[in-house]
């Protein structure tokens, strides 16, 4: 589903290279997590997946199902089915909430070819995604995450992802500032959507969120590179010892 | 007191582009007169004066208006609403294309002005003169002197609707003046919606009394007329307890200068200004408010937002003045410019001018372009740039359109502003 070759990746701004050449394979139904420490390069991969402007692509690939990513528009990838849940979900004043998922998936649905979705399905099923989410009609009518609790921003990204229904969905942290009920409701969200013909990046710090969404491989991140692929056995090990070992094992 | 030489040309060369007006009473005569006298001391604007350092007024002061073709007459958001129709065509009052008029006093300037009696001959020119100070406002005074077209309207209670007045457009060439009276009575209140292209250059100027207790509601249409060459006036006077509420949407329009003169007189008085404005291209768009607080208690607020792009221009000079006994003034102030590129300029003058000392007053300026985050955002979900940028547009003007306090109106100004964009 998604691949990566040999990715290398600089700011447009100043002349400081970030990715360092990434591989990396997310095989259609499986759950990759990535690890690693601050700073290594892991938001920067998913915001240069889905185009951000800022840096340079200095060598290397990036498809999805065979597209060639790196050529399309931030809103193309996203109709060709990338979603990232930003680790700082953005607040935009004067936007409504309802307004912007709503043109988000019909604009999705256009680009794709498909039918757009009238107001009244469209109610009824933000609607019930949003309870499932425990996200009330009172933040559904508010601004863009204005105001919203760390959480609630959180909360908010998964319901754009079950909305947008895309088969490859990167969590950039999705789990950091959410309290232990929130992060189940989070995680039992991913979960009703893994499917074979979805695939799954999901960017932590912690074990925890692995206990509830359980990866298929590991990868571990460091200076702008993937140093170390394993089981879920990684995350316990980085859990238990940190990160020295790995970085020395990989110098 | 002489002129400098090219302020004494453009004063003699405006004043040349209109025919004097017949003689009316005696009193209206005098008003006149002392306006002439007003416009002619003080000299038509330049762009050496302070006030009109960002607007060059040449085209508003050429002793020949320019000509400027007449395009379809734009459906508007009024349309829908159940009001009071007065229509002007390229200037003049139509009887036949106005509404009947019921529940509410409404007389053409020319009646009022020929009558030696009536409620409102306090007013004309009265509120213009006081406007004056400190602050010149020559065009506003030889619309006094020789406007002939206007209408007059006196509320005495609760309308139950709203007024609407249309100038439409016919003649290319018409230069048009035109002076409105409005006084409320005491506990009155009033919506008053304004709309159309007016003429080939215009000047309005409406004196509006709105003494204790009374309630006014102005919303105006500046549309998408893209060579509309004018200046409106607002001299507006406040009582104790009383509201006013102004708001102008603009779209497009070589050069148009709207002033608002607030002056609140009675304790407890509120005056609200706001507009939204969008410009594309060869678009020069000047608000300029002065709000002088005179009594205790009263609050003020200015809100304007300007969407510029392709070398579009916006201009905001908005002051408010706290006299020594305005004392719990609260006096508030934004204007903002949003740049949708490099061509574009906004300029921004905001001034306060306190001699109070308990009072609450601020205000703050902005410019900049759209917000790149929140626009990748956007598009990160699958929206286009060009409509993400368009969301981030109504949602920056739409803090204007909030100014609007009924909800429907404000709906109808949202629907216009978009289909305006389109
Ligand atoms: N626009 C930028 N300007 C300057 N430095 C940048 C920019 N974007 C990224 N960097 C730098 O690139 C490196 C990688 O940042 P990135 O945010 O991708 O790390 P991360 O792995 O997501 O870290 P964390 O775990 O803290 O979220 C950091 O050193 C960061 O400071
Ligand atoms: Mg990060």
């Amino acid at each position: 589903m998604l691949k990566i070759t040999n990715l290398h990746a600089s700011l447009e701004e100043e002349d400081k290279q970030i990715l360092k050449g990434v591989n990396l394979e997310v095989p259609t139904g499986k759950v990759h997590a990535i690890m690693g420490p601050n700073g290594s390069g892991k938001s920067t991969l998913s915001y240069i997946l889905s185009g951000k402007d800022g840096y340079e692509v200095t060598d290397g690939s990036a498809s999805l199902d065979g597209v060639d990513l790196l050529e399309l528009e931030p809103e193309e990838r996203a109709a060709e089915g990338l979603f990232l849940a930003f680790q700082y979900p953005v607040e935009i004043p004067g936007v409504g909430n309802m307004t912007f998922l709503r043109t988000a998936l019909n604009s999705q649905r256009k680009a794709r070819g498909e039918e757009e979705l009238n107001a009244a399905d469209f109610l009824k099923l933000v609607r019930e995604k949003a309870k499932a989410l425990k996200i009330d009609a009172d933040m559904l009518k508010r601004p863009v995450n204005v105001g919203f609790s760390g959480g609630e921003k959180k909360r908010n990204e998964i319901l754009q992802m079950a909305m947008l229904e895309p088969k490859m969905c990167i969590l950039d942290e999705t789990d950091s500032g959410l309290d232990v009920d929130a992060m189940k409701l989070v995680a039992e969200g991913v979960n009703a959507l893994r499917s074979p013909d979805r695939a799954f990046l999901v960017i932590t710090h912690y074990q925890r969120l692995l206990d509830h969404i359980k990866p298929d491989v590991v990868h571990i991140m460091a200076d702008g590179k993937i140093i170390k692929s394993g089981g879920p056995e990684l995350a316990l090990q980085v859990e238990d010892e940190g990160y020295a070992d790995l970085l020395e094992g990989a110098a | 007191m002489t002129l400098p030489a090219q302020k004494q040309k453009a004063t003699d060369d405006l004043l040349g582009a209109y025919d004097a007006p017949t003689s009316a009473s005696r009193w209206a005569n005098e008003a006149r007169e002392a306006a002439l006298g007003r416009y002619q001391n003080m000299g038509a604007p330049t762009r050496r004066d302070e006030y009109w350092k960002y607007t060059n007024p040449a085209a508003l002061t050429a002793g020949i208006a320019t000509e400027n073709p007449v395009a379809p007459t734009d459906v508007t958001a009024f349309d829908q609403v159940d009001s009071l129709k007065l229509v002007f065509v390229d200037g003049r009052f139509d009887v036949h294309r106005s509404d009947a008029i019921q529940g509410v006093q409404i007389n053409q300037l020319a009646d009022v002005l020929a009558a030696d009696i009536h409620a409102c001959k306090d007013l004309f020119g009265e509120l213009e003169a006081r406007g004056q100070k400190p602050v010149h406002r020559p065009l506003a005074a030889l619309n006094t002197a020789m406007a002939k077209e206007g209408v007059v309207i006196h509320v005495k209670g609760q309308l139950d609707r709203p007024v609407e007045i249309q100038y439409l457009r016919e003649d290319p060439t018409a230069d048009i003046l035109i002076h409105n009276v409005i006084k409320l009575d005491k506990d009155a209140s009033l919506t008053l919606l304004e709309s159309g292209a007016i003429g080939a250059r215009f000047n309005i100027v409406s004196e509006i009394d709105v003494p204790d207790n009374a309630s006014f509601h102005h919303i105006r249409l500046q549309g998408r007329e893209t060579q509309r060459a004018g200046s409106n006036h607002i001299f507006a006077r406040l009582g104790a307890e009383s509201l006013f509420k102004s708001f102008t949407l603009a779209v497009n329009g070589t050069l148009t200068r709207n002033e608002t003169i607030i002056e609140l007189t009675g304790d407890n008085a509120n005056a609200h200004v706001a507009c939204a404005a969008a410009g594309d291209g060869d678009f020069h768009h000047d608000d300029t408010v002065f709000v002088t607080h005179d009594a205790v208690n009263c609050e003020s607020r200015q809100v304007f937002k300007k969407v510029l792009r392709n070398g579009a221009t916006s201009c905001f000079q908005g002051k408010i003045l706290v006299k020594p006994d305005a004392q719990k003034t609260d006096g508030y102030q934004i204007s903002q410019g949003l740049l949708l590129d490099d061509d574009s300029n906004f300029l921004a003058k905001p001034e306060l001018e306190i001699y109070a000392d308990d009072v609450a007053c601020s205000h703050g300026s902005t410019c900049g372009g759209a917000d790149e985050t929140a626009l990748f955002y956007l598009m990160s979900r699958g929206i286009s740039r060009d409509q993400a940028q368009d969301m981030l547009v109504l949602a920056f003007l739409d803090e204007a359109i909030q100014e609007i306090a009924d909800e429907t109106l404000a709906d109808a100004i949202r629907g216009q502003l978009q289909a305006w964009l389109r």
